[in-house]
């Protein structure tokens, strides 16, 4: 009777991901979204470089280019890459360490969910009179003076995925601490692991001061308040300093996920462990915590002071010691191994000059005077593009090739992993490498066209030539996944072979429940140990008996909406509507309303009979 | 240790809030929340200090003027009461006397809201006699979303464990609903030591000028 | 051997760029070309911390490339490597080298970083409150055009700062709308110019370097300001100290406007004092208020580069400008503040502006 592997019709498949509480299927809600978002967010890099082709261009116009920039920016971090991270963590930090799920299921939910109506209320501008123009950064000064709504759906959509980042990572948090299988201390997590961990943390502690800085331009905004407002007393500053307090940090947030996914990569297709794993444990920890003392690097020319800049400048270049210990290690962890050059492991290799170009224009601009020179130029472009694209964009596209057998039970095609693979990482230098010399030569950022005869024009057109390149090998990508899903040959648990962690132990996609018995660890790389031992499963650490899971829930989707609701009543509130309390007033009700039915309404889950386990196992059908 | 055992006097768990899996996952998930709250509260007061007495026109009352000590006296003395009423309720949970937490509780939440009813005077007071409004100049702005922001969070609290209290009201305590009262009255400490420093930093700082 | 090549191969390319970065780019423009004391120090530093990176780069890459072509997986080849847990003295030296490289780099940066922040000379002043020995210049950024005052000099001008060469020049660095920054990328690196409080710092110019440039250099806003953001772009003009008092003597000279000349010049001179002169002062010893002076000064427009900072200096774009402002500036405060101007208006103002010329060469 296995009635947990029915077969669904689209209705009941939609309502079972909208009501889903199961990590793995938000990871792949995340997924979903956070890959549209992402082509979203590269159709408006197209547009930027399209317009930046030639000189004097109007391919789009001022304002315009200026709602495409911030819109390309705030989309790639908060609405493509946190997601994306998020799917991969969500999909395979429980399964490495061997627990049933996260440790609040219906708040890993609520968490996409508050990011899904959050990014959707963010992108609805485009439809309700423009988009935000201030920059990703959207500074406080120009900011309060943009006209129209542009703003205040970045503040009011921020703010409501904001939320659910911060329960994802208190959420993970809590995952690791309390829920790792028996055997798995901390120092055999594997790294992808540790950097959750450490992301959480840096999530934890980085997204509430956004959080207070997006609040208080909402009450500039939309409520009469004098933060920002110099002509009554307000100071623009502490917008900048809340802002990179977060804003730094989430640097890492986004890249040491990538850390965490090239240690796995690495290890794996050299079938060796990991280079000294303790010390990337320590310079895990060391990264999230010294990311936490450097954002006035981003304010060199603010008008800090020396003292401020130069000690921000020192402490800034630190950063580079742990991030090149990894990069050493990692280099170390394939010497002397067997390299297997698949598609995933061929972004990991990638990846080493890719990043390290990207590390040392940051030292360089760590240097505050020359910093003078680069910063809010393309030199500076070029140099967070080397960190994201290289470091977090190469990462994401490597876990997702590398996971996905595990999250969908099929293999994406490698012929064409590897073509997309080529496309992306020539168009990226070829985009980006330039770039670093347009900012020398005088080129600021965010510049919607440039006049001729300045020596930029050839690099730009090489920099838009390369950005076609690399929106090519998207092309193929997705091309990739719409044939492999129709395809969808299944594969076992291992399908890349050398698989050393816990979650190549378990059938893919794994079962609802994860594993039916939690899983014995002896040592780092459990899996591994277990297989040089001629063995192909895990040793369990416990009889077979009833597992508990929790109910899944709609709710999640009504708070969410009604915050939803609520932001587009705040959001009118500037206009002197009347319905906008009301508005508001409705959606909070509809938030708090739904939080007290989850408060009061007892919810104890549900039992997975022991006899039911049996029972699939006797079919012998891994579901 | 599951959530939906029965339980005698004898067998209930001395620390009934984390005996279960999903108990000890909240307590620890609610603590690492109130750690990201220190944060929040952290950038408002740095915001708040940023801003004090920062008004567009001389004319207008700065933070010494506005503060009087017996009125914000009262109400830190409120609070600091209804804190340790709160840690009597969570004694009587320990001791599975169901009644008495109840009792408790419901001091808490009377003291509460009469620290509420002061601050919501306050406000009026400062509206009315100073002028002295959200949007007034950036100080107003900041004194009333720090303090604001955290009465907006004894309000939310006051809310949460009246809740609590209706909804138990009838089945008394078990592993489920305990982790739910240890956090609502963890959550009300926390309050209770922002106050704290509201008190110091705006009150207390203020009135010396 | 053949590694060996593939090095040489690398290390050739990395010349390559050095060169490229050594000598190119606008000398009008380039941050590498420095013309000045502050630029230099900043591209000294540059090189230097460029040169310690291409040295990380490069070990990076020899070892990358020798794990590429060794440690290849060869076909049929199912042995496992042996599962090395890590090397102590491996990791010790790659964290005390990276250390010190940095210790090389930080040294001069804290360094420049003071050195490049004293301003002391601007608080020196004489009994009359006048700056004693240093030039100052206000610098005022406004929604797309700069505005200029040299204080002790009692001139106010805009769009394009007149400066001398091989001395310092001191800037109080503001904003009256949102925020911008001040970026001369041959002279020295950038500077915000805040709407809460007055940023200071200094700049030098090379005589000999200005020489090279024609005596012009281009200055950028280097902060999101709005939809022109790319459009607020000024000029300095240098010259030698003795050129420059002579400058200074002329725009003191102009007590009253430059007088119109013809008949054309005196129609276009009663437009402007009918629709321009309530925002565009034509006299440098604009005594107004800050908050007075809506738009750029243009008393002596004839003599610039430019128009609103990107057109060229020519009737003809002095006319498009005049008579639609937003085709070529979308967002500027200019639009709509005057009526419509028909083509003889518009040419009677252009020859009336042109003619706006103060020094006497």
């Amino acid at each position: 009777m296995s009635t947990y592997a029915k077969k669904k019709g689209f209705g009941a498949t939609l309502w079972d991901f909208l009501t889903t509480v199961d990590h793995k299927k938000i990871a792949i809600l995340y997924l979903i979204t956070g890959g549209l978002f992402f082509v979203v967010g590269g159709l408006e890099a197209m547009f930027i470089r399209i317009q930046l082709a030639v000189p004097n261009n109007d391919f789009v116009s001022a304002g315009l280019y200026n709602e495409i920039i911030t819109m390309h920016g705030t989309t790639m971090i908060f609405l493509a890459a946190m997601p994306l991270v998020f799917a991969l963590m969500n999909a395979v930090m429980p399964l490495q360490i061997g627990a049933r799920d996260v440790a609040f299921p219906f708040l890993n939910s609520l968490g996409f969910w508050l990011f899904f109506f959050g990014g959707t209320f963010l992108n609805l501008s485009w439809f309700m009179g423009g988009a935000p123009d201030a920059g990703w950064t959207s500074y406080a000064s120009l900011a309060l003076q943009s006209e129209g709504h542009g703003i205040d759906f970045y503040v009011l959509g921020l703010q409501i995925s904001g939320l659910g980042t911060l329960i994802g990572g208190i959420n993970f948090l809590v995952t690791i601490i309390n829920m790792r299988t028996p055997g798995m201390t901390y120092m055999r997590m594997p790294l992808f692991t540790w950097s959750t961990f450490v992301v959480s943390a840096l999530i934890l502690f980085a997204f509430p001061p956004l959080t207070v800085g997006l609040t208080l331009m909402m009450f500039d905004r939309m409520f009469g308040a004098n933060f920002f407002v110099t002509a009554a007393g307000g100071n623009t500053i502490i917008w900048e300093h809340l802002f990179w307090i977060f804003g730094h940090p989430e640097v890492y947030i986004l890249i040491l996920p990538a850390f965490g996914v090239f240690s796995e990569l690495f290890a794996t297709f050299s079938r060796k462990r990991l280079f000294g794993y303790s010390s990337m444990v320590f310079a895990t920890v060391l990264i999230g915590f010294l990311g936490f003392m450097v954002w006035a690097h981003h304010m060199f020319t603010v008008g800090l002071g020396p003292i401020a800049n130069a000690i921000f400048a020192v402490a800034t270049m630190a950063i580079a010691v742990p991030t090149g210990i990894k990069i050493f290690n990692w280099i170390f962890t394939m010497w002397g191994g067997k390299v297997r050059f698949t598609t995933p492991m061929l972004y990991a290799v990638a990846f080493i000059p890719s990043f390290t170009m990207g590390g040392v224009t940051g030292i360089m601009n760590a240097a505050a005077p020359a910093d003078y020179q680069y910063h809010d130029s393309y030199f500076v472009v070029a140099h967070f593009h080397y960190v994201i694209v290289g470091g977090v964009v190469l990462g994401l596209l490597a876990g997702i090739t590398f996971y996905w057998p595990k999250m969908f039970g099929t293999m994406l095609n490698e012929t064409l992993g590897k073509i997309t693979f080529w496309f992306f990482l020539i168009g990226f230098h070829l985009t980006f490498f330039i770039q670093h010399f347009l900012g020398l030569l005088g080129m600021p950022r965010r510049v919607f066209t440039y006049q001729k005869d300045l020596g930029w024009e050839t690099s730009n057109m090489i920099s838009t030539v390369g950005a076609f390149l690399m929106a090519v090998g998207v092309l193929v990508m997705v091309y990739n996944i719409i044939i492999t899903s129709i395809k969808n040959e299944k594969v076992g648990n291992d399908p890349w072979g050398d698989g050393r962690t816990l979650e190549w132990a378990i059938s893919s996609p794994p079962p609802f429940y994860n594993f039916k018995q939690l899983p014995l660890v002896r040592g780092l790389d459990p899996y591994w140990i277990e297989k040089m031992e001629g063995k192909t499963e895990m040793t369990p650490a416990e009889p077979l008996g009833d597992i508990h899971m929790p109910n899944g829930s709609f709710l999640p989707v009504t708070i969410s909406f009604g915050l939803f609701v609520a932001a587009f009543g705040a959001l009118f509130h500037m206009d002197d509507k009347a319905w906008s309390i009301p508005v508001i007033i409705i959606g909070l009700l509809i938030t708090f309303g739904s939080m007290l039915i989850r408060s009061v309404k007892d919810d104890h889950g549900f039992h997975i009979h022991k006899e039911d386990l049996m029972d699939n196992t006797d079919k012998g059908g891994k579901s | 240790m599951h959530a939906e055992e029965k339980f005698t006097d004898a067998t209930w768990p001395a620390s009934p809030e984390k005996a279960t899996l999903e108990g000890k996952n909240k307590y620890l998930g609610f603590w690492l929340f109130l750690g990201g709250e220190t944060v929040l509260f952290a950038s408002l007061f740095a915001t708040y200090l940023a801003l004090k007495d920062k008004v567009p026109d001389d004319n207008m009352a700065l933070a010494k003027d506005l503060f009087e000590l017996p009125l914000t006296f009262i109400a830190t003395m409120l609070l600091l009461t209804s804190s340790l009423t709160s840690v009597y309720a969570m004694y009587h949970m320990k001791n599975r006397d169901f009644k008495k937490m109840q009792s408790w509780l419901l001091v808490t939440v009377l003291l509460g809201a009469a620290f509420l009813g002061l601050e919501v005077y306050e406000f009026n007071h400062y509206v009315h006699e100073f002028g002295h409004t959200f949007t007034s100049s950036a100080f107003g702005s900041s004194f009333y979303t720090l303090v604001g922001f955290h009465g907006g969070h004894v309000a939310f609290g006051l809310m949460w464990i009246i809740s609590l209290m209706v909804r138990n009201a009838k089945r008394g305590l078990n592993l489920y609903n305990a982790p739910k009262f240890y956090l609502a009255s963890l959550y009300w400490h926390f309050i209770d030591v922002v106050w704290v420093f509201i008190f110091t930093v705006v009150y207390l700082m203020g009135m010396v000028g | 051997m053949k590694k060996r090549l593939q090095n040489w191969r690398l290390i050739s390319l990395f010349a390559i760029m050095t060169l490229f970065l050594a000598g190119c780019g606008n000398a009008q423009l380039s941050a590498l070309n420095p013309a000045g004391e502050v630029a230099k120090t900043q591209y000294d530093l540059m090189v230097l911390s460029t040169l310690i990176m291409v040295l990380v780069i490069i070990v990076v890459v020899i070892l990358f490339v020798i794990v590429l072509f060794r440690f290849r997986h060869k076909k049929g080849d199912d042995s496992i490597p042996k599962q090395v847990e890590g090397s102590h003295k491996l990791e010790i030296i790659w964290t005390t080298i990276p250390i010190l490289l940095l210790i090389i780099l930080a040294v001069p940066t804290v360094m420049s970083t003071f050195d490049l922040a004293d301003t002391k000379a601007m608080d020196v002043k004489d009994k009359d409150g006048k700056t004693k020995d240093a030039l100052v210049v206000n610098v005022r950024a406004n929604l797309y055009w700069w505005e200029f005052e040299y204080p002790d000099l009692g001139i106010v001008t805009s769009q394009e700062l007149v400066v001398p060469t091989d001395q310092k020049v001191y800037f109080n660095l503001k904003s009256s709308d949102v925020k911008h920054s001040f970026w001369v990328p041959s002279v020295g690196g950038k500077m915000d110019t805040n709407v809460d409080g007055t940023n200071q710092f200094y700049l030098e110019f090379d005589n000999e370097k200005s020489n090279e440039a024609e005596n012009l250099f281009h200055g950028k806003c280097a902060e999101l300001c709005g939809p022109s953001h790319a459009l607020m772009d000024f000029k300095v003009k240098t010259k030698t100290k003795d050129e420059f008092t002579a400058w200074v003597k002329d725009m003191q000279g102009v007590k009253e406007a430059v007088p119109a000349k013809g008949d054309v010049a005196k129609q276009g001179e009663e437009i402007f004092a009918e629709s321009c002169i309530g925002c565009h002062a034509v006299t440098p010893n604009d005594s107004r208020p800050e908050a007075a002076r809506l738009a750029p000064n243009l008393s002596n427009f004839g003599d610039r580069d430019k128009i609103a900072g990107v057109l060229d200096h020519t009737d003809e774009e002095l006319g498009n400008w005049l008579e639609d402002p937003e085709k070529y500036k979308p967002g500027n405060k200019m639009t709509g503040t005057y009526g419509e101007l028909d083509e003889e208006q518009i040419s009677a103002l252009t020859e009336y502006l042109m003619n706006l010329k103060v020094e006497s060469k």
